[in-house]
């Protein structure tokens, strides 16, 4: 097999990897979209909140340290313990739905019919609270996040594929394994919303608040429901790109590499968000195999926007997107 | 529904056409909704038996919506109260309103336009679905049971209400008529002690004016379901209801038979002789 095939299909496998990594932070966006016809500026802050909080619990870490010591000059900054993994990640998820709480309680609640714009004007308020309030509780610094996943090149992949094609493939084993997570997450998202009585709701809800009410479903709570939704799957991409990188402030604009991801997918489809992903992954990997020699590198970091530009030129509502229909 | 008509302790009547009216389901007892300086209802007592048709009409801006809004929660009087099945009932939230057996339609169709329309007749039924988040996720145990439940009294509405032919169709490529006819099929889902129908057949042609009236007759016959309805037009409602409260400017001006009314002084003037001539 010629070489340039096989340097490729290893670019196509780190693609779909990558492309899994993507899919995981545009789904937080699609949950809250779908539900609530609000596009939430804040994911990619949670999914940093989330990821902090979540190595804070670990390493029992005093929250609001700097600010206590600042005003009662003490001198704390740990317990003295540290939570393991299996408590620390439920304990994470009770905070994402506090925080759900509190957001439908201090903004949703007062904007209740509200065009969607300011809705969205509420959501990167909310980001840049969120930022800020994440760093005084937990600090600035870089964190290594370790939860147990698995990390560096799958030896299993490698051997079977050098069996395979005489050349092995590199493949991480933390991608391999968010690939299986995100499936896991999204099975369970299509059946909660496709089989549950909550999910019906929730479905409902979005479609038409004064309808949803008449029907007997509550509001506040399946706003709740959704951003906690939401608040759970930002730490699953925050664990994820947080073992991969380190925890980190950039951590937060990894919601920008959703935005294409969302274009091509479609802001209202749950499949859409992981076909977008693995598209954009994919494309990207192979564009720059095959371009970066020709044109020059980095192609990585603009590839994605121009594929979404295309899309919104050609299919606005994107790949799974409700079709958009004129009635004159 | 048997013990509250016993508990009201008042017999019902019997109508023209022979069907047997109960006792009080609900009692609106000196309503007085204002919105800032504007008094939308003043000081309005009727009552609403088990089994009737009772229609609210009065011209436009007569407070009918508002009334309606008032028994179906989503606006609170600030005067006044609402006795339902014998007690007071306290403020409560729309939601929470519906969840005691209050459904009802809008004036401006409220369906969910993404869904289709078994979709959004099965949300009529999600407070009778009490399995738990696990069950209906793994179908397993009660929820599977409950489902096939909810979906056989669905399929007995949509069959009912004879629109099989479009029950996977997305409500939002749906003409008017049949949406109308979809978001009564999904308040009636929900097996209403109360049904509130804001006028259902604003906006339809003659056609579908008849098949909309025959169904709330049919309904009220088949299922014994207490009907409370604003219309605008008169012969319908006249057609229709057991009795008919009449508004203008926010009070009432009359109550009673559709005869009774029709031949009210003040009713005339008020609606009907513009109406009419």
């Amino acid at each position: 097999m010629p070489d340039t095939l096989l340097f490729a299909m290893e670019a196509t496998l780190n693609g779909l990897t990558a492309g899994v990594m993507y899919a995981l932070v545009a789904l937080g966006f699609v949950l809250i979209f779908k539900a609530s016809g609000i596009f939430n500026f804040a994911q990619g802050v949670m999914a940093l909140f989330a990821a902090l909080t979540l190595v804070g619990l670990q390493s029992g870490q005093i929250p609001f340290s700097h600010l206590i010591n600042a005003a009662f000059g003490t001198r704390v900054h740990h317990f003295g313990w540290n939570m393991p993994t299996f408590l620390a990640i439920p304990a994470t998820v009770l905070v994402m739905i506090g925080l759900a709480v509190l957001v439908e309680r201090f903004i949703l609640k007062h904007l209740v019919n509200q065009e969607p714009i300011i809705l969205f004007m509420a959501t990167i308020g909310l980001a840049y609270f969120l930022e800020g309030v994440g760093d005084i509780m937990w600090g600035a610094e870089v964190k290594a996040l370790d939860v147990g996943l698995p990390k560096g090149m799958s030896d299993t992949v490698d051997t079977l594929t050098y069996n395979w094609f005489g050349y092995g493939f590199y493949i991480d084993r933390l991608e391999l394994w968010a690939a299986g997570i995100a499936a896991i997450l999204v099975a369970s998202l299509t059946v909660f919303s496709q089989y549950t009585k909550q999910g019906r709701a929730l479905r409902a809800v979005a479609d038409d608040h004064q309808a949803a009410l008449s029907v007997g479903i509550s509001l506040r709570f399946i706003w709740v429901l959704t951003w906690s939704i939401a608040g759970i799957v930002a730490l699953v991409a925050g664990i994820m790109w947080g073992s991969k990188s380190g925890v980190q402030f950039s951590l937060s604009l990894i919601a920008l590499k959703a935005l294409p991801v969302l274009i091509l997918g479609g802001f209202t489809s749950i499949p859409g968000a992981i076909v977008g992903g693995l598209i954009i992954g994919v494309g990207e990997k192979l564009f720059d195999f095959f371009m970066s020699p020709i044109i020059g590198g980095a192609t990585e970091n603009w590839f994605a926007y121009m594929l979404a530009l295309v899309f919104l030129l050609f299919r606005p509502q994107g790949l799974f997107g409700e079709r958009i229909i004129e009635r004159v | 529904m048997l013990d509250t008509q016993a508990a009201s302790g008042e017999d019902g009547y019997i109508t023209p056409d022979g069907r047997k009216i109960g006792g009080v389901a609900m009692e609106m007892r000196n309503i007085t909704l204002r919105f800032g300086g504007v008094v939308a209802i003043k000081d309005i007592s009727f009552d609403i038996r088990w089994g009737e048709i009772r229609a609210i009409i009065g011209p436009n801006g007569a407070g009918k919506s508002s009334m309606l809004n008032v028994i179906s929660g989503f606006y609170h009087p600030q005067e006044g109260e609402v006795i339902y099945k014998g007690f007071r009932r306290p403020k409560m939230r729309p939601y929470q309103v519906a969840r005691t057996g209050i459904a009802r339609t809008f004036q401006n169709i409220a369906l969910f336009e993404g869904m289709s329309v078994l979709d959004n007749i099965m949300t009529g039924r999600l407070h009778h679905m009490k399995a738990n988040l696990f069950q209906q996720a793994l179908w397993w145990g009660k929820a599977s049971r409950e489902e096939d439940e909810n979906r056989a009294q669905v399929e007995k509405i949509i069959d009912f209400l004879e629109i099989q032919h479009i029950r996977k169709t997305p409500v939002a490529r749906l003409p008017y008529g049949l949406k109308k006819r979809v978001e009564l099929a999904r308040a009636l889902a929900a097996e209403p002690s109360i049904l509130l129908l804001d006028e259902p057949m604003a906006g339809m042609n003659v056609e579908e004016k008849e098949d909309m009236c025959r169904f709330i007759l049919d309904v009220n016959d088949e299922f014994g379901t207490t009907t409370v309805l604003i219309e605008h037009d008169m012969g319908v409602v006249m057609d229709l209801s057991d009795r008919v409260v009449v508004m203008d400017y926010g009070k009432k001006i009359g109550d009673g038979t559709p005869d009774d009314v029709r031949n009210d002084e003040e009713v005339i003037k008020a609606y009907l002789g513009v109406a009419h001539e």
